[in-house]
């Protein structure tokens, strides 16, 4: 049975994995291979890299830092930061990552996902949606460079419809940050996760808002998500992923158990 | 000595990096005529099926792949192109490993069959080797081969599909045992130790 996915998420800023609240703020976690490392020892299945910088800097990443991760890691690996071209992509992908994510990029020129997708295939094709929850209008929106509070801003695209577009250009899997739940730990948004899973024929990763393991837990069955990436639980130390792990199974949540 | 074979399609530093941790330093080779000097090869694979076997058939490979005969092992759409032939793209394949490829018959589950998922039926073989049903191997794919006498471990995902295959000197994995952590390190030296 195909396993649900439990991946860190390491924000990588001038070569060191960070960590901020709501995006903002950010401080210094530690060495981007050492807790890469430490992560996969510890079970993740999967682990996201976003040079979170490079998108407002208008530049693709720094790519010496892929191939030292494909050399030591041995689970799959997703990297994201600037990517906004094929070639940019292949460098990317030729240093060892599994698959790349674009987010911002995607929004200034979808045709990107379809070029991407024609080059290397749907299954390397990750499209990060950053989510906000508008309280006035009661709508989800996409917003955009939100790696930097000053340059972040609402796009022209509803979450809802954004999910079906990025589909239909080829998006092999998606990444819904949920913007409002991010950094704060008080569970994943199950109901907006919910809404696009339903419109979503392709893996669907949950982001933003794990703060314990029933966290977790409820993403899994409430929205039926494939993936819950989170970030700053593991960071803190706050849940050891192997005892996740053991959690979620004895929750009838299929998992791939280590040791 | 172990080559990997480069057509320019896939992601080769993964595999070479998975060899690597485990001791051993594989040679890249990107001519046909490099292959018969080597001890084993591996046949890397990602994208197009069409695309990456006309890839094979221009630059020669078809032939030298014939000709081997040691240990080859394809991974992924490496293992789909030494098959009879593949739907995707209804391309005629080099025919080392018996039984065709088809579109994964998903029930309505997402697609592609993307991330961790346990072999199941394993049958005892040197590539099989310290492995149980239980193992879990990281799988992205939308095509498969269908379960037949070449089939040495399943996989199921909507349908039952062969994720690991040997027949004579040629074998293959569906899934990518170079992202597969311990479970897929232990594959990767069965294929290493495996004596013909």
């Amino acid at each position: 049975m195909l396993s649900k996915r439990i991946i860190p998420c390491l924000d990588v800023k001038n070569g060191q994995v960070v960590k901020g609240v709501k995006f903002k703020g950010h401080e210094v976690v530690g060495g981007i291979l050492e807790l890469a490392k430490l992560y996969s020892d510890s079970g993740a299945d999967e682990l996201v890299f976003y040079e979170i910088s490079a998108s407002v800097e208008k530049r693709l990443l720094d790519v010496n830092w892929v191939e030292n991760i494909a050399r030591h890691i041995d689970i799959p690996f997703c990297v994201a930061g600037g990517i906004k071209s094929v070639a940019d992509a292949a460098k990317v992908l030729e240093q060892g990552a599994d698959k790349i994510s674009i987010n911002s990029p995607a929004i200034a020129r979808p045709e990107l996902i379809k070029e991407l997708h024609d080059e290397f295939g749907k299954q390397c094709i990750v499209v990060g949606i950053d989510s906000f929850y508008d309280e006035a209008s009661g709508e989800y929106l996409v917003y955009q460079l939100t790696g930097d509070p000053n340059a972040s801003s609402r796009t022209r695209y509803k979450t809802q419809e954004w999910v079906k577009k990025v589909q239909e250009l080829g998006a092999g899997e998606i990444v819904l940050n949920c913007m409002n739940q991010d950094g704060v730990r008080k569970g994943y948004d199950n109901d907006q996760l919910s809404q696009i899973r339903a419109i979503c024929d392709v893996p669907l990763i949950a982001s933003g808002g794990a703060g314990t393991m029933q966290d977790f837990a409820d993403v899994f069955t409430h929205s039926q998500v494939d993936g819950a990436l989170a970030a700053s639980v593991f960071h803190k130390n706050i849940i050891n992923i192997n005892e996740l792990k053991q959690f979620l199974s004895s929750q009838n949540i299929a998992s791939r158990l280590c040791n | 000595m172990i080559a990997i074979i480069n057509t320019g399609c896939a992601n080769i530093n993964s595999v070479r990096f998975a060899f690597e941790r485990l001791g051993v330093t594989p040679e890249v080779i990107t001519e046909p005529a490099q292959l018969a000097h080597f001890d084993r090869a591996i046949l890397p694979g990602v994208g197009h099926a069409k695309v990456a076997m006309e890839r094979l058939i221009n630059q020669g490979w078809n032939e030298a792949i014939d000709e081997f005969q040691k240990p080859l092992m394809g991974i992924c759409l490496g293992m789909q192109l030494l098959c009879e032939s593949t739907a995707e793209g209804n391309v005629t394949c080099l025919g080392k490993i018996p039984g065709s490829v088809s579109q994964l018959d998903i029930q309505g589950l997402t697609a592609p069959h993307m991330g961790w998922n346990n072999l199941t039926h394993c049958i005892e073989h040197p590539l099989t080797n310290n492995i149980t049903s239980n193992d879990q191997v990281y799988f992205v794919h939308s095509f498969a081969h269908s379960v037949n006498t070449s089939t040495l471990a399943q996989g199921e995902y909507g349908q039952q599909f062969s994720a690991i295959v040997a027949k004579d000197n040629y074998a293959g994995m569906q899934f990518h045992p170079e992202r597969s952590a311990k479970v897929g390190a232990t594959l990767l030296q069965n294929f290493l130790n495996w004596q013909l």
